[in-house]
């Protein structure tokens, strides 16, 4: 076997998710450069503009824009990428639609910040949670390594021609986003062969035109091709499974499977978490452990399609789980509470308790999480707000 | 392989003609050829053409191109009868 070039380098998240698109071979990037963009799309047109990354940079005139030429730009069968963050997301919501309706699979990274008002720029994943509906597949990234990996593991996922759809790939703002952690820097030419050229069997083509995203009648396949996008997506996390075992294999990496489970082989309460917030969790597992308690915890890698029946297994036997949520949704419990108790209902018995934290960039600290495991023992399943100072 | 949002015919093979209620009907002897009603239009539903065998109001007009309703995709708004400046357009009432 031909031996894996590799270096060890300090990166910050963005410049981590850079370094990943060069890697995956991307021919247009195409991105809305103000506020709340990020230095990922900053460096990208660095890298193009100094002839290091052979692609094209388009500078649009907003996040809506940003989409949509990418989308287009793909269907002409080249690999495209943006990056947005926050409001940007937002204003890209309906573009969104398109780019899973019409089965393109761009790569998009998005660092997760706090949607006003109040004004805010600081980490929380309001911003994307409010994007799962949209049929992209979501990965939240726990480092500056997952960041970088999600990217080449994402067009892999997204291209696969039972898959066929857009990848979000996410990273905690500041705490991933503007901070340098030592990165292993993956091999161009492996990189490249593993991904192979973007194959669409719908591309462009002048010779023989075709209409993308026509209008159909109720009585069209309106139906059947949501059912089909639904299906494609639902099945997804087997193949996911594979591809990620398939990705550590190549490259000697350590990406988790679709959840990753720490320290749950004999934990009786256990603490659910996406993103970088779950290094926090990890550490306060470990010194309860030390304490003698039997804590665990479950990160959520990929959230769309949601990993369900990992969640299961995992939380088998539990006699306490809480979900952390770094997001809110008005008028319900938090999105992730819902779909793992979902996951969980009629099949475990376990009480599952649901808490907010670190909205609008507030630390989630090691006492926050301690507090969160002791209350798993009692409390119903109303949501509870975690370091914060109104009744 | 997943289905994918693509259309090989083109829309225009789709014909409207069903949607309306009333149609438009040119009176080229009061037609000027002033296109005001191709302008308006909203659904590209009329097309200019040379066509000297169609009346008009004198014998210098039937050079200018003049306005076609292309019947197939006419929904029947009645914008250029209400926009025609010589009252060359009238909807009449279409039964069935």
């Amino acid at each position: 076997m031909e031996s894996i070039q590799s270096a060890r380098r300090i990166m910050t998240g963005n410049e981590a998710v850079a370094a990943g698109v060069k890697l995956a071979n991307v021919k247009i990037v195409s991105a809305y450069p103000i506020t709340p963009q990020t230095t990922i799309v900053e460096k990208l047109a660095e890298m193009v503009a100094n002839g290091e990354l052979d692609a094209k940079f388009i500078e649009v005139e907003s996040e809506h824009s940003a989409m949509s030429s990418v989308i287009a730009s793909e269907l002409t069968g080249v690999r495209s990428f943006t990056a947005s963050s926050s409001h940007g997301i937002l204003y890209m919501h309906e573009a969104l639609h398109w780019a899973a309706g019409m089965r393109v699979p761009v790569v998009m990274s998005v660092v997760n910040r706090a949607i006003g008002p109040p004004w805010s720029i600081w980490g929380e994943q309001t911003d994307t949670f409010n994007q799962r509906d949209t049929g992209w597949i979501q990965i939240y990234c726990e480092s500056n390594q997952e960041s970088m990996d999600s990217i080449i593991l994402g067009y892999k996922i997204g291209e696969n021609k039972r898959v066929l759809l857009p990848v979000m790939n996410m990273l905690d703002a500041f705490t991933l986003s503007h901070t340098s952690e030592p990165v292993e820097l993956r091999d161009q030419k492996t990189s490249m062969e593993y991904l192979g050229d973007l194959d669409l069997d719908a591309r462009i083509d002048f010779s023989n035109p075709m209409g993308y995203g026509s209008l159909v009648p109720p009585d069209g396949p309106f139906m059947e091709m949501k059912k089909d996008m639904r299906d494609s997506m639902y099945k997804a996390t087997g193949m996911i499974k594979k591809e990620i075992d398939n990705f550590n294999e190549t490259f000697n990496a350590e990406l988790p499977g679709v959840t990753e489970n720490f320290m749950m082989e004999d934990a009786d309460y256990a603490l659910i978490t996406a993103g970088a917030i779950s290094s926090t969790a990890k550490y306060t597992v470990r010194k309860l452990r030390e304490r003698g308690q039997k804590v665990g915890l479950i990160r959520i890698y990929f959230y769309r399609p949601f990993p369900g029946e990992d969640v299961l297994r995992a939380a088998k036997g539990l006699k306490g789980l809480g979900v952390v949520e770094r997001n809110l949704s008005f008028g319900q419990r938090g999105p992730m509470f819902e779909d793992v108790v979902s996951s969980l209902y009629g099949r475990v018995d376990v009480p599952v308790r649901n808490y907010v934290v670190g909205l609008g960039g507030r630390d989630i600290r090691v006492k926050d999480y301690e507090l969160m495991f002791e209350n798993l023992t009692e409390g119903d399943n109303e949501m509870e707000w975690v370091n914060v100072k109104v009744k | 392989m997943p289905m994918l949002p693509i259309a090989y015919e083109p829309s225009i093979s789709k014909v409207m003609s069903s949607w309306r209620t009333s149609k438009p009907i040119i009176d080229y002897s009061k037609c000027t050829r002033c296109s005001i009603c191709w302008k308006f239009c909203p659904d590209v539903a009329i097309n200019l053409v040379t066509d000297t065998s169609l009346t008009a109001p004198n014998e210098r007009f039937k050079a200018l191109e003049a306005p076609v309703i292309d019947y197939n995709y006419c929904k029947g708004c009645g914008i250029c009868a209400e926009e025609c400046p010589f009252d060359a357009i009238t909807m009449e009432r279409e039964e069935e």
